[in-house]
């Protein structure tokens, strides 16, 4: 079964949504909870469900994806048939590259038609869940939908571009919204993970191109709900789209929940690239409290409701609360940090102070010395 | 023109380690887990890849069905090589004879033609069982200089410690005259590590020798090492002066374990200039909770802690729940120490489970010796196990 459906996993189209994280760096690549990237749980779900061939549709920014990705062996996508197909921005010489998904689909074309798998999974490296595909695959198999979109119940307060569905009690979805007003009540937020039939979608894009459609959600599904058989897929786990960096902030503090961690992590599979750092090491007179520490980290000072992904160093001194700090961080002695997300090799001097709040957590861009 | 390896690197892995009791029952000496996240036989094979020796014969006789599974098709090495790489050599039937390795050179000698498939100039005979950082490279360098048939690596140790190594007398330039193995009374403090390297057409001429002969014990150290002296073959000594430590005794294990602790450790595994490779575990980052406490440890993945760690090493899914206590302690992957434990100077194997208020071993001052627990055990509720005690099965007091 499993065999049947090739993922395609587009890691730049929410680029907009956290500009301070994407700005060097495709949205699918935004390191996460110590030691992942945002794409690990797209590739390990799509893998865990038996999918052995993804395409990861790039268009800028790529190089820490594909230093990431490499062979793609880490998610045993190196591949004789299939596995990991980088597929950056093919164009004419005329054309720019794309500026939308229809378009980015439009490129893809020749991967999908060279491909002999009955269904894709249009998958959004956005999203932090440990989605069952195989599971919508089955879905979408019972319900003969055309599409079957995922969906989760959120809380009603996306600030961004989003999708919501209205599906009857038998999953068949009635109305496709694009960022509906908030009407205080929760929402079926689609978490930008679709099934479809391959030839259905090559079919779709070429007419979608031949009518100079240029949104897949508002020309193609919100427009064709009636006609298309659109079915939802609810998804009950733990959901996180990356929609903003408080929200990126708020994800990351989830992963001290011992519940969503075992959910996430639990089963071990969820798969990242590995990089031989030394196991980390607390030294005599380090606090570490409800914190998630990845390896290589050398820790001296106080660490509280914290993450450090792997080589972070914390000086003599130091406290660190409610912050996220990434590869390679530096932090000499007597710093406090509070609320702040440091991007990869941030340096932060002896007794510097830096603080923001849950809602606006400080971010300090890599490579930055303070 | 034949494709050749200029050095191919011969690891003998074959040993039962016995002297580390329940921890090599069911497993090679060079499979067992050091410093958090690595086996011994991520030292030798990092040493060779960092060197620039990318073709590896492991030589296994003694279980070595984890060890075969932990190396894999050698990539966490970079060995997985379309030429060279590393491959695993067991014994093998062959049509006219089929033995079990019978010695450190026999085992060798059996593998002959898988050395010769590379054409290699020069043989480079490594060991399983120490920890350390070595440029094999220099070393090479230092045989073709001296023109050797043989260049043996060699560390001071204390002299009272003498005479459990093969000693080298050497001469004022390094050139060997005399070698002992385990001299009771040595005359030099000057102990071979078991790292040789050979001229390829020289250790294939002595090999033979050796195996023609019915009195030898086909060994290194005993036989091979004293006959190439003997024909007036020129072998040098190469100094060694970094960190280097057998860790076949459960003492040395564990002290080469807590070598790594500290700032300034006395063995430094985060050298970014001589990466330690190894196979990584599939595991999160460690949590350590709102109750845990870490003071002066390493710690690996994918571990849980709830209670208090101190001066001890804890690998990959190791889970301290709150209330427990480990001290001065070696524990090693996916063991869980139940609420209330308490775990002082011992080395506890693989998913073991210590239960609820087990007492494990005496605070190190007190302690008769270190306390040892094999892997897949379970010490039942409110046990204790005495101090030095080394237990191999489920546990209930006794």
């Amino acid at each position: 079964m499993a065999r049947s459906a090739v993922g395609v996993v587009f890691s730049n189209v929410q680029d907009k949504n956290v500009p301070e994280l994407s700005a060097l760096r495709a949205i699918a690549s935004i390191p996460f909870a110590g030691r992942y990237r945002l794409i690990d749980f797209a590739l390990s779900n799509l893998v865990n469900a038996g999918i052995t061939t993804v395409g990861i549709v790039t268009k800028n920014n790529y190089q820490s994806l594909i230093d990431h990705i490499g062979s793609g062996k880490e998610w045993d996508l190196a591949r004789k048939d299939g596995g990991i197909i980088l597929l950056p921005p093919y164009s004419n010489e005329s054309d720019a590259p794309y500026t939308n998904r229809l378009e980015a689909l439009k490129g893809i074309t020749g991967f999908l038609r060279h491909r002999n798998e009955d269904y894709v999974v249009l998958y959004d490296g956005d999203g932090i869940a440990r989605l069952d595909v195989a599971d919508v695959i089955r879905f979408h198999e019972e319900s003969r939908a055309d599409i079957t979109m995922v969906y989760h119940e959120s809380s009603g307060t996306e600030s961004h571009y989003f999708m919501t569905l209205e599906p009857d009690e038998t999953g068949r979805v009635k109305s496709v919204q694009i960022n509906p007003k908030p009407s205080g009540k929760k929402i079926n937020l689609y978490i930008n993970v679709m099934v479809i039939q391959r030839e259905y979608l090559m079919n779709i894009i070429q007419n979608a191109v031949q009518s100079g459609y240029s949104s897949f959600g508002r020309d193609i599904l919100s427009k064709n709900v009636g006609s298309i058989k659109i079915y939802g897929y609810k998804f009950e786990g733990y959901y996180a789209g990356m929609a903003s960096l408080p929200v990126y902030f708020k994800a990351s503090m989830d992963m001290l929940d011992k519940n969503i961690r075992d959910e996430l992590f639990g089963a071990r599979d969820i798969y990242t690239k590995v990089r031989d750092s030394a196991p980390s090491k607390y030294i005599e007179g380090a606090i570490v409290k409800n914190s998630l520490i990845s390896d290589g980290c050398t820790i001296e000072g106080t660490v509280e409701n914290s993450i450090l992904f792997r080589g972070v160093r914390v000086g003599k001194g130091s406290v660190v609360r409610n912050s996220v700090l990434m590869q390679e961080t530096t932090i000499g002695s007597n710093v406090r940090l509070d609320c702040v997300i440091t991007d990869k090799n941030v340096v932060i001097r002896d007794r510097r102070h830096f603080a923001g709040c849950e809602e606006l957590p400080y971010f300090i861009a890599k490579g930055k010395m303070l | 023109m034949q494709r050749k390896k200029e050095c191919v690197a011969m690891l003998l892995a074959g040993g039962q380690g016995s002297r580390l009791y329940a921890l090599t029952n069911n497993i090679a000496k060079p499979a067992v887990a050091f410093g958090a996240k690595y086996r011994i036989i991520d030292f030798p094979l990092s040493n060779c890849v960092n060197s620039g020796i990318d073709t590896v014969g492991v030589l296994t006789q003694y279980e070595p069905l984890e060890l075969n599974e932990y190396i894999g098709n050698g990539q966490p090495w970079d060995l997985d090589r379309s030429f060279g790489g590393i491959h695993i050599l067991p014994p093998y039937q062959a049509k006219k004879k089929s033995s079990w390795y019978e010695g450190t050179a026999n085992a060798i000698y059996q593998n002959m033609s898988f050395m010769k498939k590379y054409n290699p100039d020069y043989v480079l005979i490594l060991s399983g069982d120490h920890i350390y950082k070595m440029n094999y490279a220099k070393m090479l360098l230092a045989h073709v200089e001296t023109g050797a048939a043989c260049t043996i690596a060699a560390i001071e140790v204390p002299l009272e410690e003498a005479s459990r190594f093969g000693i080298l007398n050497v001469r004022e330039d390094g050139s060997i005259y005399q070698f002992e193995e385990k001299p009771k009374i040595p005359k030099s403090n000057l102990a071979s590590m078991g790292i040789y390297v050979f001229s390829a057409d020289k250790l294939y001429k002595y090999l033979e020798e050796d195996e023609q002969d019915t009195n030898s014990s086909k060994d290194f150290g005993k036989d091979v090492l004293p006959r190439m002296l003997n024909a007036g073959e020129k072998m040098f000594s190469y100094r060694f002066e970094g960190y280097w430590k057998d860790v076949g005794t459960i003492p040395a294990l564990w002290e080469s374990n807590m070598d790594l602790l500290g700032v300034d450790p006395a063995f430094d595994v985060s050298d970014p200039t001589w990466k330690i490779h190894s196979r990584n575990p599939l595991a999160p980052p460690e949590y350590i909770s709102d109750t845990g406490e870490v003071d002066n440890c390493m710690i690996a993945l994918g571990c849980e802690i709830g209670g208090k760690v101190k001066n001890s090493i804890l690998s990959s899914n190791v889970i301290v729940e709150k209330g427990a206590v480990v001290e001065d302690s070696v524990i090693m992957s996916g063991t869980v120490i139940k609420s209330g434990a308490q775990v002082y100077y011992s080395v506890i194997d693989e998913n073991v489970t210590v239960g609820n208020n087990v007492f494990v071993g005496e605070e190190r001052k007190q302690a008769q010796g270190i306390t040892v627990l094999g892997r897949n055990i379970t010490v039942a509720d409110g046990v204790h196990v005495d101090s030095g005690k080394i237990i191999d099965k489920d546990y209930k007091g006794d």
